[in-house]
């Protein structure tokens, strides 16, 4: 399993992380601090989206 | 002596052997973290209903070094990507991101800690007690000075997060009224040996890393020039332990922060 791999674990578990405190945040009424769970969640999203995208050659072993 | 497959794959593992070293090690580290996870679990299931703390952590500090590590993670795996590419200047600049932000979540973590072990619960003999951060406590004077408040019982000083806006004042205490004090150290109640424990082992192994990934970046950068791909799976390696590191944050976070 190689670093690609591990990140691309690391990453899925990331934008768990993020809209987890997202909801954790609304329901214990912290709107500011679930707004930022949200964007953080799209933005680690995106990330993930364009880190596969440029290394696509890499193998995952 | 040649130290064999440090470059080209094992034929019965399929990988270079300082991966299958790793991941052996990672292997152990899962135990221990995970040996650790299981105490905090059965502590806190067997804690009395209204007993287990809930708010006492720093939670933008918190958040802010699990900022820290996810970026450190992304730059450990550019600096890995670097070296693929045969970028040395790139790598050199990604993995001194990798090793500052490491070092700021080591100092955060400490203003943490010492959050905690400037904040004292304060017994006094009239069966009060007073719970705040210690501004004065100089043995010379008779009384110490805290910013903070009374409570009456012990149980109103665990659920934090219930007791929105709590007003604190100064609160001068003359020692004679003082039955005993503590601050909230490890030696303070489970939760907080358990937060101790598992945080500071956590920041001990970012110390660990920080070590191995500031070699790679200083002395051991010498490799490059005669053996890059030795060098790349060096990079590699440190790489797979740091976000090893990291993943143990993600699931320290939302247990001790949150819930």
């Amino acid at each position: 399993m190689s670093l690609k791999a591990v990140h691309l674990v690391f990453v899925s578990l990331l934008t768990l992380l993020a809209f987890g405190c997202a909801v954790w945040a609304f329901a214990d009424g912290r709107v500011f601090f679930g707004a930022c769970g949200i964007v953080a969640g799209l933005l680690v999203i995106l990330y993930g989206i364009y880190f596969l995208k440029k290394l696509k050659k890499v193998s995952y072993l | 002596m040649d130290i064999p497959y440090t470059v080209e794959a094992r034929p019965d593992t399929g990988v270079y052997n300082a991966k299958v070293g790793i991941w052996l090690f990672l292997s152990s580290e899962v135990m221990l973290f995970g040996a650790l996870f299981s105490a905090y679990v059965l502590i806190r299931v067997g804690t009395p209903a209204g007993e287990w703390p809930h708010g006492w952590q720093n939670l933008t500090l918190g958040t802010l070094n699990t900022v820290v590590l996810a970026l450190s993670a992304i730059t450990t795996l550019m600096a890995w990507v670097a070296c693929k590419i045969r970028q040395f200047g790139k790598f050199q600049f990604f993995h001194g991101c990798t090793l500052l932000l490491g070092l700021t979540f080591l100092c955060i973590k400490m203003v943490e800690y010492h959050q905690h072990l400037n904040h004292y619960e304060i017994h006094l003999t009239d069966g009060r007690i007073a719970d705040g951060d210690m501004l004065q406590n100089n043995p010379k004077q008779d009384y110490v000075v805290i910013k903070g408040r009374y409570a009456a019982y012990e149980e109103d000083l665990y659920d934090l997060r219930a007791q929105k806006n709590l007003k604190e004042t100064e609160i001068k205490i003359p020692r004679s009224q003082i039955k005993d004090m503590q601050s909230y150290g490890p030696w303070h109640n489970d939760y907080l040996a358990l937060y101790f424990t598992l945080t500071g082992l956590h920041a001990l192994h970012i110390l660990g890393g920080s070590i191995v990934i500031g070699y790679l970046w200083g002395p051991g950068r010498r490799l490059w020039k005669t053996d890059p791909e030795r060098f790349t799976n060096r990079v590699e390696v440190s790489g797979l332990f740091w976000h090893f590191v990291d993943l143990v944050w993600i699931f320290l976070f939302p247990v001790l922060y949150l819930t």
